[in-house]
C-alpha cells in the first residue's frame, strides 16, 4: 500500500500522474475515431510535424503547447487540404509532410547555440518535469477536446461511418473533417509533455485498438478505450517510478501489452473468435445493452 | 403501376405519367419557373470526376410523387446522376434543382443511400444505431435523441421486419438485411426525397418484395422515389417510371413502355430513343446517324420529329 500511496505525498508525481491519466483518456476518446477512420498513420504525422513547434517556442520562450499546437493544427489541416485540392492520396500527403515538418524541427533544433536541453526529452517527453502552469494549459486543451468531442459525437459518427450518406442529409461533412483533424492535434500537442512525439501514436491507437478487441458497439468501444488509457497510463507511471525507468516508454509498453492480451484473449480476439466465444459474448452484449 | 397494364399517358419526355402539359422546347427547359412543382430537375447537366464525364447533357424532371428506377449498363453514370441530386457531386455545367433548391439545401428532407460496397460493415455500430442515424440531421449539433427519435427509429425497423436485431452488429447481418437496415434509416429521417443507390440489389426475393412495397407506399403518400438498379425485371414490375441512360438520357417514361425488349437492346447498345406522344419511338437508325453518327445527344423535343 505503501508503495502506491508514498509516491503521492510528492507534488510533481502528482501533478504526472493526473496529466498522464489526462493524456490517457483523452487520446483515447480521440484515438477511436482515429482507429474507426484507419488513418492511424495521421497521428505519427502530426506528431513529427509539432517539433518545429516545439523547438521555436524554445528558442522564443513561449509556452511548448502554443508552439507545438499551431505546428500541429496547421500541418493537419494542411494534409486535409492538400488531400481534398490536390487529387494527391492522402498517405502521400502524410509521408511529405511527415518528414519534411520533422526535417525542419532538427534544423531549426541544430541552430541553437550551446547546450540545449537534451533533444531526448522533446522527442521522447518527459511528464515527471511537468510545472503547473503547463498542467493548467493542458487541462484546457482537454476541456475543449472533450467539450467538441461531446458537442459533435452524432455528425463525427454519421460522417466516419458513412461519409456520403451523411453528406447528403446535411451534415457538413468536409468542416467535420478538418475539426477532426485539429482535433487530432490538440491531442497530441496535450500528450507531448507525457509520451513526446515519437510516442503518442501508440497513446492514440493501441486503447481503442485493445477495445476493439472486447466489443463491436461504439459508445462501450470508445468508453473501454479510455479505461485501457487511464489504466495503464496509472499503471505504467508507477512501474516507471518504482523502477526508475522513462516513464513515455513504460506508459505505451504497458498498453501494448494490454493490447497484446485483448488480442489473443479478447472474445473479439484470436482464441476468442476461434472458439466462437464471439457469438457468445455478443449475446451477452445484446443482453447487457437491452437490461 | 402493375405488370402489363396499360400504359398511361406520358406527356413528353420529361414528364412521364402526367398530365400532358404544353412544353416550350429546348431551352426554355432551363427556366425554373416552369418546373417549381418538379422535386428533381436537371437541366442540359454535364458532370464526372477528374476530367472524365460520367454524364453528359442530361435533362430531366422528376415529378413528387414518382417511383422512378434509373437503370443503364456499369459506368451508364446512375450513381453520378443520384449524386448530382443529393448534392454530393456538382455538375460541370447546366443546371440542377432539388426540392426547389441547390442540391444539398435541402438536405434534411432527403434521404441518400450509398452503394452497400462504399459502407465499412465492421464498424461497430448496431442496427439500432445507424437507424438512429436518420435522426441525426434533425437533431443538430447538441440534442441528444429524445422518445421522438427512438420511437421513429422502432417503426422505421418494424415496417422493414428487422425488429428482432436492434441489437446486432451491422456486419453480421445478410446482404438482404443490410439493405433493409439502409432503407430503415431512410425512412426514420422522414424524408420527401428517397435517393437511393441499388437498393435492391443482390438481395432475395421476399427481401425485394418487401423493400418495394415499403418505397410503393412511400410514393403513394406523395414521396418521391428515385433508385438506380441492375434489375431490369425489378424495375419492369415494380416502378412506375423508368429512365434509362448511358452517359446521357436514353429512355424516360412509364416503365412498361421503356423497358421494350427492343428499346431496352437499344438503350443498352447507346442508341439514341426518343419518346413522343403516347409511344415510345424508336429514332430510326437512318434518321439520326445520318445525321451525327454516334452522337448520342439528348433531343428534349417532345414531339418535334
Amino acid at each position: 500500500m505503501d508503495l502506491v500511496l508514498e509516491p503521492l505525498a510528492l507534488s510533481f508525481f502528482v501533478r504526472a500522474l493526473v496529466a498522464s491519466m489526462l493524456v490517457g483518456g483523452l487520446c483515447a476518446v480521440v484515438g477511436t475515431y482515429v482507429v474507426l477512420r484507419g488513418v492511424a498513420f495521421i497521428g505519427d504525422a502530426i506528431a513529427h510535424a509539432g517539433f518545429p513547434g516545439v523547438v521555436v517556442a524554445y528558442m522564443t520562450g513561449i509556452p511548448f503547447y502554443l508552439g507545438a499546437a499551431v505546428a500541429a493544427v496547421g500541418t493537419a489541416l494542411a494534409i486535409g487540404y492538400v488531400t481534398k485540392r490536390a487529387g494527391i492520396r492522402q498517405d502521400t500527403v502524410i509521408g511529405v509532410l511527415f518528414a519534411g515538418t520533422f526535417a525542419l524541427g532538427v534544423f531549426l533544433f541544430s541552430t541553437i547555440d550551446g547546450y540545449v536541453a537534451d533533444l531526448f526529452s522533446f522527442l521522447l517527453g518527459n511528464v515527471l518535469a511537468i510545472g503547473f502552469e503547463d498542467l493548467i494549459g493542458l487541462l484546457v486543451l482537454g476541456l475543449v477536446v472533450v467539450a467538441i468531442v461531446g458537442l459533435l459525437w452524432k455528425e463525427l459518427l454519421y460522417a466516419t461511418f458513412d461519409p456520403l450518406g451523411a453528406a447528403a442529409s446535411g451534415i457538413r461533412v468536409e468542416r467535420i473533417e478538418y475539426l477532426f483533424l485539429a482535433l487530432v492535434a490538440l491531442t497530441i500537442v496535450v500528450s507531448l509533455q507525457a509520451v513526446g512525439i515519437i510516442l503518442v501514436v501508440a497513446m492514440l491507437i493501441t486503447p481503442a485498438a485493445t477495445a476493439q478487441m472486447l466489443t463491436a458497439r461504439f459508445t462501450r468501444l470508445m468508453g473501454l478505450a479510455a479505461l485501457v488509457g487511464i489504466t495503464s497510463a496509472v499503471i505504467g507511471l508507477y512501474l516507471s517510478y518504482w523502477v526508475d525507468v522513462a516513464s513515455g516508454a513504460t506508459i505505451v509498453l504497458v498498453q501494448t501489452g494490454l493490447f497484446v492480451v485483448a488480442l489473443v484473449l479478447g472474445p473479439r480476439g484470436l482464441l476468442g473468435r476461434r472458439r466462437g466465444v464471439k457469438a457468445i459474448t455478443d449475446a451477452v452484449d445484446e443482453a447487457a445493452a437491452a437490461a | 403501376m402493375k405488370p402489363g397494364s396499360p400504359a398511361t399517358t406520358p406527356s413528353s419526355t420529361a414528364h412521364p405519367g402526367h398530365k400532358p402539359r404544353v412544353h416550350d422546347h429546348d431551352h426554355e427547359l432551363a427556366a425554373p419557373h416552369a418546373h417549381a412543382h418538379a422535386d428533381v430537375w436537371l437541366s442540359d447537366v454535364t458532370a464526372g470526376y477528374g476530367d472524365r464525364a460520367a454524364l453528359e447533357h442530361v435533362t430531366l424532371a422528376v415529378e413528387p410523387g414518382s417511383l422512378l428506377a434509373v437503370v443503364g449498363p456499369n459506368g451508364a453514370g446512375k450513381s453520378t446522376l443520384l449524386k448530382l441530386m443529393a448534392g454530393l457531386t456538382r455538375p460541370w455545367t447546366g443546371r440542377i434543382e432539388t426540392l426547389g433548391s441547390t442540391p444539398g439545401r435541402e438536405a434534411r428532407r432527403v434521404a441518400y443511400v450509398p452503394q452497400a460496397e462504399l459502407v465499412d460493415w465492421a464498424f461497430p455500430v448496431t442496427v439500432e444505431d445507424v437507424v438512429m442515424m436518420g435522426r441525426f440531421p434533425r437533431l443538430g449539433a447538441i440534442r441528444r435523441p429524445g422518445s421522438d427519435d427512438r420511437r421513429a427509429v422502432a417503426t422505421a425497423l418494424d415496417q422493414v421486419g428487422m425488429t428482432g436485431h436492434v441489437r446486432t452488429q451491422v456486419g453480421r447481418l445478410s446482404g438482404g438485411q443490410r439493405r433493409r437496415v439502409f432503407l430503415a434509416r431512410a425512412l426514420a429521417a422522414e424524408p420527401d426525397l428517397f435517393l437511393l443507390d441499388e437498393p435492391v440489389t443482390g438481395i432475395d426475393a421476399t427481401t425485394q418484395e418487401l423493400l418495394m412495397d415499403i418505397l410503393e407506399a412511400e410514393a403513394a403518400r406523395g414521396k418521391t422515389v428515385v433508385a438506380t438498379t441492375h434489375d431490369l425485371a425489378c424495375a419492369a414490375q415494380r416502378f412506375q417510371q423508368v429512365l434509362a441512360i448511358n452517359r446521357t438520357v436514353i429512355a424516360y417514361g412509364p416503365s412498361n413502355l421503356v423497358l421494350d425488349a427492343d428499346v431496352l437492346a437499344r438503350a443498352y447498345g447507346g442508341h439514341l430513343l426518343v419518346l413522343e406522344g403516347r409511344t415510345v419511338v424508336l429514332d430510326d437508325a437512318h434518321h439520326h446517324d445520318d445525321a451525327a453518327p454516334g452522337e448520342r445527344h439528348f433531343h428534349d423535343h417532345g414531339g418535334q420529329h
